[in-house]
This record gives structure tokens, C-alpha cells and sequence, in this order.
């Protein structure tokens, strides 16, 4: 098998859409799903004479993104122009950054190795560039359909050191980044809705071999699970080449998902000579340290300062905290109900078991659940003091979900608050003990094991509002 | 550094400028003709000369994040070679080019 | 009525005389198209305008007619009619950059430098001819036919502003924009006889001035006196948020007409000058104000060779002597690394030109070929059929030292030698050269067709395309005539000193008198 043969050695380029009103270099609207064309004007229909002037926010949000990945701002950086024809490319040239970028040289931890230390993976450079359009090649026969609307939405790509070694480390690889840039909330980050992009440029070499091999470009990937597919596809292909005698030649694969296959695309290469240089209508991009720093001292917090936190403060072990923080919105959520029920642990069982459950069939976003978290510790709180149980807990739940009322209000018209009175408790107990004369008699009889059953149908009678301890206890002093 | 006629041919395919085989050979020509006045420059010493960036020493100016657009007074139907549904049609490319080129 | 004299009217006389009620916007239009008429400026004649529409214009005169009753200060362009070089959007009249490749293509928004005329009440009459895309120094690289030297009509106006110098010195128009990539506006006043202004980069907003080279197009303007120049540039001048590279420089008052004396809005305080550590010659405070006490005016040998025609280097001597007889102190300076500047230039602008012009492929406006044969047919048919020989000579050639291995000998080179010769203009204007004056071109007007190769006709920006390299602002005033042909004299000054720009040029006009169309 070749993997005891040769290592996989890969580096990845993502592309993601910078979450701004308007796009780059024009004031047009980046929203999604506009009828074609609709958001376009001059500067973004590249009509004659429309000039460029840059988008503030975006570049607040690319500054954001390079610091929250450790990298390193540049004060001057400078826009290019990347030179090729495409329908899509209203102005035959992308706006992007080649030689000088706005950030260099930060860095992700992905998980530990065996020895338990991190396992990083370095980011080579972040810079900033523009959307092309889109180019619909299905709609009409013979002819390729052009929507204009995503041309000039604001783009980071970042491009990671050539450090990953298996397709498992990019998928943990591209999941890091993701939920990171979540955190900084710079961008939307789907995949599906194409805000989040994947190449990927992949080479083998025998272990221990220090240079690299011929590497080749994999795109079209639109999963994170396609992308690793795809690199074990590549994998296998280059190992089999180089074990047939062959060389793996530089060139641009497409990821055939149908097929899960590569299959090279047909540009021809060298074909590719984008003839960079500086874009003379723009000046350079500066950005003084001091804003830089403020930008710093402003980041949000980061996935793994989260986890620490809320391990110590909830008093939460790390695997529950790594569900806790899958994205920042649940982790809000969790916190703001832990805080306020003073309950780490059930604040925990409540919203990975109770909550995401009643989210799951609508799919719901847990930022925009009916149940706020104040509420949701309310509902705690009248568990934990023993006002209701812990059954009727979860009947109170599914009625707040369903009506949106408070759990206090829903314990007292469901009539579920907590009884612990001995009469009522009593007169419970020997209705059950007379419906119940087989039972009765053998536990009288000293059969100590039907206790449970008995105490099951006293909590049934009593819609789940007896408190189990003294109903145990009755039974006990009947019983002894 | 003379042109030679592979370059012409070559960089006509990048500008997407047909040209055929008579006046390739003129551009040719007219190219290595007007680049040879261009050698002068390879004498100049530049060491450490920065490469011109504009007028003024300001950085690029920055707008805010706000939909104001320049009108458009005319529809892009008024200039469109052809439209459909509110697309741009163009023909479909022949070989089919590498679509990830069109993801920026 | 048909206004008297048009032909001979500056700007600010038809502006008063509009705004005192003298005559109606109408009457300036109906005697444009007129004058336009009995030139012969149609295709068949001079082949000055490319595109115009008299009864349009009589509308838009019309409603000047309206806004001048409600409020009679409508600016002080009120009721002048101006022509546009075909490169510069306009909403209604179309906008080709005399190129087949934009047959027909009206824009849907306006440039901003159009947007100040219309709105200080100036009426557009006419889009002219030009060197399509403006890569030409002849106005015969138009896909509409070239334009005639109005003095001449063997010779060529020059170009490619030729459309719009024609138009001036014919009296078809007092004032026109033009634009200048390296000497555009310059060499065409040269060779018509008329005023014509290459500002500072960044002076004025290049947003709808349809790009050949970005870091060096500039809008300029065209007019009969420096009068007339001074307050086209003043209406048009000053930031623009739509263009990232357009200065918030302070604009000041350049009419002298205007001025009362070195009044404080008479200086833009933030100006290159002031950064170089002077600030603008404050003007004489006699209205006349034609001395040029203490001004140090610039002679660079470089721009003086053995090879200049000699009756151009006479005619540039006697206006020395004026500038003496006038006070000023003349002397022998060098801007040595200027004979560079046609190889740099012949790099850089082409380069950026195989760029700018990348978005003519067919897809959303203007020309489409389609053989049929799928989308990479369809961009080279458009393109090949579209774009005439000077401009797929100029993108291939731009494309060819941008391409993988030649960047670095030739692009980024030539980058590098054109902060050399930004530095020559630096430290002489340092040392407290206030301007530096030259011949605008090596020679009068040339004939129709008497140059073919392109290098020889690249040489006609010899002694302009330095100024667009270096940023720096750069004017023609004409200085006599050879042979009934005019020449032009060049004033150059530091970055944003086009104050002191125009005092020189308004000094030299008043000295030279008549004899500077003689
Ligand atoms: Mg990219
Ligand atoms: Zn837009």
C-alpha cells in the first residue's frame, strides 16, 4: 500500500467572501440570490471609464481575519492586477495582491500529535482580492449564461505552507479555519452557498525525503469531505504513477465528484501567464500600527480561549466542551445559561440534549430559539430547588418551545409544581396499593424489589408531581 | 532581445487578438523594431531606485460600506450585444475551460 | 440672432453676456453649429466632431434658458458651448474613442469632469475625433478618418486631442476637454495655435475618462487664450471621491481675471511646491500683472538638441528674450535623464494599455464578432475586427513585456527609470527654478500621411511625455508660426503649482501679443 511508500504532502488555498453591505470597489449590494445583473453598476460591469475606490469594512474584516490567524499586517500593501479572459472577469483582470499582501506568516493548531504537542500548520500569506461573477454553462443550449451579481464581492484568500500530511489533517485543517473565522465573524464561511472556497496543491515524496516532489493543483472540491476525497484520489494517482516508473507532471486537476475522480482541465498550462503588475488605479493600501493594534486589542475571542474558559468556569470536562464550542452561537447560548442558572453540568445536558433536540426537525438556528437562555435557567432553577421534577421538567420544556411561555407560568397551568405534602403523597399511596392488590399483597409480604414498580405508578397517578424521596419513604414505613 | 514570431503568436493568444500568419511576421518586425529602442534602459544602473507609485505619498483613499451607486441611466439591455432572462449570453466555450478559473 | 464674431469670443465673454440677458444659450448654440457649418468641420471637411446633435443641444439650451430665469448665477460657464474628446463618457451624445469597437455605445453615466461643466452651465455641443483610444499623435489612428489641421488641411491637427484643438481653433468652441496620456493635449494646441493644458496627476478626476494609461491619463483642456484654459481647468478641477487617485490638493484661483492680488485662496497650501519648500509665486499686485519680477524660468539642454528645427528654436529664443524684458532670470538647467523618457513611456503605457482595454471583448457592450466557433473565436474576432493596427500594435506590445520573463527587463525597469527622471524635475525645481520652458514639439504640423513608421511618430511626444511621467502639471501656449503653421512653447511646473504655471503663460501671451500667431 503506498502509504508505507511515499507522504502526502499538501498545501491549501481558501478563498472566502468578506461579510460586507457592498462589494470591494463599487457600492453595489453583495447580497445572495438577486435576480442576474441586478446588483451591478459601471465599476462592476467594468463599463469604460468606471474607476475603483476600496471598501472600508472589508479591509476591517481582512485585518481581522490575518490577526485572528496569527499573521502579520502589513502597513503597506499593494493591489495587483491578475490578467486573464473569462466572461465572468467583466474587466479582464482581477483586482488581487501579489508581491506585497496584507498579511504574512501566521499559523493554526489542528490537534495534537501522539507526543502530545500541537500540530500546527502554517499560513503563508492573507491578501485581499475581488470575486469574478458567476457563468452558468447549463442554462441555455450552446451558450454560457453571465450573472455579474457576485463580481466584486470582497474575497481573503489564504494560503497555508505545504505542512499537511493527510487528507484527515486538511479536513481538520479547513474545519480549524472555519470555526475560527466564525469566531471573528468576518464571513459566512458556507461552503454550499460558495463563501467558503478549496484548492488544493498536493505532492508525494518518499518519507524522510527532505525536497519536494512535483506538486499538482486540485480544484472544483465543494465539501470539506470532497476535499479529502479528492486528495486520496490524487494521492493514489501519483503514487501509482511514480511506482509505474512515471513523473507526475504539473498541472490543474478538477475533483469529478459523480466519479470520485481528477480529471485534468483542459486549459492548456503556460497558458496561464497572468501577467501580474501594481494596479494603477488604486494607491498603495496603508494601514498605521496603531489601528492595527486597536484591531488586535478589539479581536473577539478565539475557539481555543473559549474552550479553556468555559472548562474552568463551568467546572466542564474537554470533550464537552469541544461540542459546547463547535460554533460560537451555541457556545453564547450555553453561557449565557450556565451563568445564569449558576449550573455548568445541566446547563450542559439541557443544551446538547433538550435543546439541540427540539432544534433539530426545523433545522433551526439556535441564535434565533424561541427559548432564551435566561429562560431556559429559570427552568433549571425550578428543577434544581425541587418546585418540579425533573420529568416534569421536560414536559415544561416542549410546552415553552411550543408556546414561547415562561417555565414558572407553564409548571403552575400544567399543574406540574412539585408536591411534597405527606396527605396528598398518602392518599396516593393507597389508592395505588388498592388498584394494585396483586403487588400490594407481595410487597406487604416483604417482596422489598416491587418497591420501585409501586413508587413507578404513585409518580404515574400523580402526573409526575410526588416527590419520589418521601413517596419512598412511605412505602418503606407501609412496607417495613 | 529580439521578438520572435512564437512570442507574437503567444502573446496574441493571451490579448485574444487574432492574428494571422502574414501579419504575425509583420508584427514581428515592428515589435523587435521598436523594442531595440528600448535596450537603452538595460544600461541604466537602478539599483535600489523604487519603482514609481502614483503622485503624492498618501495611501489609497477608503469608502464606507454604504449602497450608494452612480446611477445608471440606461439599462444594460440598451448595450448589451445580447441578453436573456437578465444574463449576459456568450457562446459556450468550446473546450471547456477550467471552471475553478472563474472562481477568482 | 447670430451672435457677432462668435469665432472670436472667449468663454467668459459669451458667460457674461448669457448671464446679463445679451444673448440666450441658443444663440451661443445656433452660432457653434454655424460656425461649425461654414469651417467645413464635417466628415467630408476638417472631420472635427465624431458626434453631435444640434436640436439636442438647442433643447439643453432651452432649459439653460429656464434655470438662467429662475436664478441668473448659473456658473461660469453659463451657455458655453464645449466640445468633448470621444473618450470621455457623456450621458446622450455616444462615446467611441474614435474605435470600431464602440460604434454606436452611448454611456449610462456621466464622467465627473463633464458632470462641473454642465453644472457651472456650460453646454456640450459635440463629441470630436481622435486617435482611437487616444494612441496616436496625429488623429489619423481614428476608425472614422483623420482629422485637418484647420490652418492646414494637408497637415494633421496633431493628437490625439486632435478633434478638440481643431475645434478651438477653428471658433467652433472657446474651450474643449481633451486628455493626455503622454502629450496629448499639449501637441495638438502646439500644432493648431491654440491654449492646451496637461494638469498635475491627480488634479482632475479621471472617473468616465475612458483609460489608456492609467498612471499617466490625465483630462486636460483646450481654449483659445490662457484665460479661457484657466477657468476650464477651474471648473473642473479638485477631488473626486469616485477616483482613488485623484488629489484633495486645495484648487486655487487660476483666472487672472479673477484675482485682486496674492490673496490666500490664491495658494493651495498642501501643494507639492509647499512640500518642496516654496510656495507659489504670489502674483504682481497690478491688474495687468504681466511682470515676472524674480521668477526663475528653466532652460534644459536636453530639450534643445542640434536636431530641433530651427525655426522652432528661434521662435522659443525670442520668448526668452520676452521673459527677460518681463524681469525673470533665465537659466541653464538639465534634466538629464529626459532622454529616456519616450523608451519608458513606449513600455509603461502600452502595458497598461494590453490591461485597460482587456474589457473590450464583446461580452457586455460594444462590438461583437461571432464566427460561430465558440467563446475564444468570438473574443478574437471582436477584437481583431474591433481594435485598429496602432492599438493591437500598442497591446501586444504591452502584453509582451508584461509576459512571464520580460517583466523584470523591461516593465519594472522601465518603472524604475521613471522615478529618475521624476527626480530631475524634483531637484530642479529644489534648487528654485520656478518653471522650466521648452518647445512643445520638435516640429511644426506634419502632412497627412507623411509618417508611417511608428517609432518616428512615437518621437512627436519627445519633449511632452516627460511632464506625464513625472506627474508634473505641463502647458502649450503658442509662441509664433512657421510657414503659417503654429509652435507652441511649453511651461512646466512643480506638482499642483499650476498657479505659477499660468502666471508664466499669462505673461508670455500679453508680451508676445500678435506676434505670437505671426
Ligand atoms: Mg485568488
Ligand atoms: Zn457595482
Amino acid at each position: 500500500m503506498s502509504r508505507e511508500r511515499y507522504e502526502m504532502v499538501v498545501g491549501l488555498e481558501v478563498h472566502v467572501q468578506l461579510k460586507t453591505r457592498t462589494k470591494a470597489f463599487c457600492g453595489c449590494s453583495t447580497d445572495f440570490g438577486a435576480p442576474p445583473n441586478v446588483n451591478t453598476c459601471p465599476v462592476c460591469l467594468a463599463l469604460p471609464g468606471a474607476l475603483p475606490v476600496l471598501n472600508e469594512r472589508a479591509v476591517e474584516l481582512a485585518t481581522r481575519a490575518a490577526l485572528g490567524l496569527g499573521c502579520r499586517v502589513n502597513p503597506v500593501s499593494v493591489f495587483a492586477r491578475k490578467n486573464y479572459f473569462y466572461p465572468d472577469l467583466p474587466k479582464g483582470y482581477q483586482i488581487s495582491q501579489f508581491d506585497q499582501p496584507l498579511a504574512t506568516g501566521g499559523s493554526v493548531v489542528i490537534g495534537k500529535n501522539e507526543k502530545g504537542g500541537d500540530v500546527q500548520i502554517g499560513i503563508t500569506r492573507l491578501h485581499m482580492e475581488e470575486d469574478a461573477g458567476k457563468s452558468i454553462h447549463d442554462r441555455y443550449p450552446g451558450a454560457t449564461a453571465i450573472d455579474l451579481n457576485r463580481a466584486g464581492v470582497p474575497l481573503i484568500e489564504i494560503v497555508s505552507e505545504p505542512d499537511i500530511r493527510t487528507s484527515a489533517g486538511a479536513g481538520a485543517y479547513l474545519r480549524t479555519l472555519k470555526q475560527i473565522l466564525q469566531y471573528l465573524d468576518v464571513s459566512d464561511v458556507s461552503m454550499e452557498e460558495g463563501s467558503l472556497r478549496v484548492d488544493a496543491n498536493i505532492s508525494v515524496r518518499p518519507p524522510g525525503q527532505a525536497t519536494l516532489g512535483t506538486k499538482t493543483e486540485v480544484k472544483n472540491m465543494n465539501s470539506f469531505s470532497a476535499v479529502e476525497r479528492a486528495l486520496e484520489a490524487e494521492f493514489e494517482r501519483q503514487c501509482a504513477l511514480l511506482d509505474s516508473g512515471g513523473k507526475v507532471e504539473q498541472q490543474t486537476l478538477l475533483w469529478d465528484g459523480a466519479r470520485e475522480t481528477v480529471r485534468p482541465s483542459r486549459t492548456k498550462e503556460g497558458s496561464h501567464d497572468y501577467r501580474y503588475f501594481p494596479e494603477p488605479d488604486l494607491r498603495p493600501l496603508m494601514v498605521d500600527e496603531k489601528w492595527i493594534s486597536d484591531a488586535r486589542k478589539n479581536l473577539p475571542e478565539l475557539p481555543e480561549a473559549r474552550k479553556q474558559r468555559l472548562a474552568q468556569e463551568f467546572g466542564i470536562s474537554h470533550v464537552e466542551v469541544e461540542q459546547l464550542t463547535a460554533t460560537p452561537a451555541l457556545s453564547d447560548y450555553f453561557e449565557a445559561v450556565a451563568r445564569a442558572s449558576g449550573d455548568g453540568k445541566s446547563a450542559y445536558n439541557w443544551v446538547m440534549g433538550e435543546v439541540l433536540a427540539a432544534l433539530r426537525p426545523s433545522g433551526g438556528d439556535i441564535a434565533h430559539f424561541r427559548v432564551r437562555p435566561a429562560d431556559l435557567a429559570e427552568l433549571l432553577n425550578l428543577v434544581r430547588d425541587g418546585t418540579i421534577s425533573h420529568t416534569a421538567g421536560k414536559r415544561v420544556f416542549g410546552q415553552m418551545v411550543e408556546t414561547g411561555k415562561q417555565a414558572a407560568q407553564v409548571a403552575a397551568d400544567e399543574g406540574l409544581l412539585q408536591v411534597g405534602d405527606e396527605g396528598a403523597i398518602a392518599t396516593w399511596v393507597d389508592e395505588v396499593l388498592s388498584e394494585h392488590p396483586e403487588e400490594a399483597t407481595r410487597y406487604l409480604a416483604g417482596e422489598k424489589k416491587l418497591q420501585g414498580v409501586l413508587v413507578g405508578f404513585v409518580m404515574k397517578k400523580s402526573k409526575g408531581r410526588a416527590d419520589p424521596k418521601r413517596v419512598n419513604q412511605l412505602l418503606s414505613t407501609r412496607g417495613g | 532581445m529580439a521578438v520572435t514570431r512564437q512570442d507574437v503568436l503567444h502573446i496574441a493568444e493571451l490579448a485574444r487578438l487574432g492574428v494571422d500568419n502574414a501579419r504575425a511576421d509583420e508584427l514581428t518586425k515592428e515589435l523587435s523594431a521598436i523594442l531595440a529602442h528600448m535596450e537603452v534602459l538595460s544600461q541604466i544602473d537602478t539599483a535600489g531606485v523604487p519603482t514609481t507609485a502614483g503622485v503624492g505619498a498618501e495611501g489609497t483613499p477608503l469608502r464606507p460600506d454604504v449602497g450608494e451607486r452612480p446611477v445608471m441611466e440606461r439599462t444594460l439591455e440598451s448595450f448589451a450585444p445580447a441578453m436573456r432572462d437578465g444574463f449576459f449570453i456568450v457562446p459556450r466555450l468550446a473546450t471547456h475551460e477550467d471552471p475553478a478559473e472563474s472562481g477568482a | 440672432m447670430i451672435v457677432e464674431n462668435f469665432k472670436n469670443l472667449g468663454a467668459s465673454a459669451i458667460a457674461s453676456s448669457v448671464r446679463a440677458g445679451d444673448a440666450s444659450p441658443s444663440d451661443m448654440i445656433r452660432a457653434s453649429f454655424q460656425r461649425a457649418r461654414e469651417i467645413g468641420a464635417g466628415p467630408d471637411g476638417l472631420n472635427i466632431f465624431l458626434h453631435s446633435d444640434e436640436s439636442a443641444s438647442m433643447e439643453e439650451a432651452d432649459e439653460m434658458k429656464k434655470r438662467l430665469e429662475s436664478s441668473p448665477d448659473v456658473g461660469v460657464l453659463a451657455g458655453v458651448p464645449v466640445a468633448i474628446k470621444d473618450n470621455i463618457a457623456s450621458l446622450g451624445l455616444p462615446t467611441t474613442c474614435a474605435s470600431r469597437i464602440l460604434a454606436g455605445y452611448v454611456s449610462p453615466f456621466e464622467a465627473t469632469a463633464i458632470t462641473r461643466l454642465r453644472a457651472n452651465g456650460a453646454l456640450i455641443v459635440a463629441k470630436t475625433n481622435m486617435d482611437e483610444f487616444a494612441m496616436g499623435s496625429s488623429t489619423e489612428n481614428s476608425a472614422y478618418g483623420p482629422t485637418r489641421n484647420p490652418h492646414d488641411v494637408r497637415c494633421v491637427p496633431g493628437g490625439s486631442s486632435g478633434g478638440s484643438a481643431a475645434a478651438v481653433a477653428a471658433g467652433i468652441t472657446p474651450i474643449a476637454l481633451g486628455s493626455e496620456t503622454g502629450g496629448s493635449v499639449r501637441q495638438p494646441a502646439a500644432f493648431c495655435g491654440v491654449v492646451g493644458v496637461k494638469p498635475t496627476y491627480g488634479r482632475v478626476s479621471r472617473y468616465g475618462l475612458v483609460a489608456f494609461a492609467s498612471s499617466l491619463d490625465q483630462i486636460g483642456v483646450l481654449g483659445r487664450t490662457v484665460e479661457d484654459a484657466a477657468l476650464g481647468l477651474e471648473t473642473i478641477a479638485g477631488f473626486d471621491k469616485l477616483d482613488s487617485t485623484s488629489s484633495d490638493a486645495k484648487v486655487p484661483i487660476y483666472r487672472l481675471s479673477a484675482l485682486g492680488g496674492p490673496a490666500p485662496e490664491t495658494r493651495s497650501p498642501d501643494t507639492e511646491a509647499i512640500r518642496l519648500g516654496r510656495s507659489p509665486v504670489p502674483l504682481a499686485p497690478s491688474p495687468g500683472a504681466t511682470t515676472l519680477r524674480g521668477v526663475i524660468i528653466g532652460k534644459p539642454k536636453e530639450y534643445f538638441p542640434d536636431s530641433l528645427d530651427a525655426s522652432t528654436k528661434d521662435l522659443c529664443e525670442r520668448a526668452f528674450d520676452r521673459f527677460r524684458s518681463l524681469g525673470a532670470t533665465i537659466r541653464n538647467i538639465s534634466l538629464p535623464r529626459s532622454p529616456l523618457a519616450i523608451p519608458v513611456y513606449y513600455i509603461l503605457a502600452p502595458a497598461e494599455a494590453s490591461s485597460n482595454l482587456a474589457r473590450f471583448d464583446g461580452v457586455r457592450y460594444g462590438l461583437r464578432v461571432d464566427p460561430g466557433k465558440g467563446l475564444k473565436a468570438m473574443y478574437e474576432a471582436t477584437r481583431s475586427q474591433g481594435f485598429g493596427p496602432e492599438v493591437t500594435r500598442r497591446v501586444l506590445l504591452g502584453t509582451y513585456v508584461l509576459s512571464a520573463g520580460y517583466y523584470d527587463a523591461y516593465y519594472k525597469k522601465a518603472q524604475a527609470v521613471r522615478t529618475l527622471i521624476t527626480d530631475d524635475f524634483r531637484s530642479v525645481f529644489a534648487s528654485g527654478v520656478h518653471a522650466i520652458f521648452t518647445p512643445t514639439t520638435p516640429t511644426p504640423a506634419f502632412q497627412v500621411g507623411a509618417i508611417s513608421d511608428p517609432y518616428e511618430m512615437y518621437l512627436n511626444d519627445i519633449f511632452t511625455v516627460t511632464a506625464n511621467l513625472a506627474g508634473v502639471p505641463a502647458m502649450s501656449v503658442p509662441i509664433g508660426r512657421v510657414r503659417r503653421l503654429p509652435v507652441g512653447g511649453q511651461i512646466i511646473t512643480a506638482h499642483f503649482d499650476e498657479f505659477t504655471m499660468f502666471r508664466v503663460a499669462y505673461a508670455l501671451e500679453a508680451a508676445l501679443g500678435a506676434e505670437a500667431h505671426q
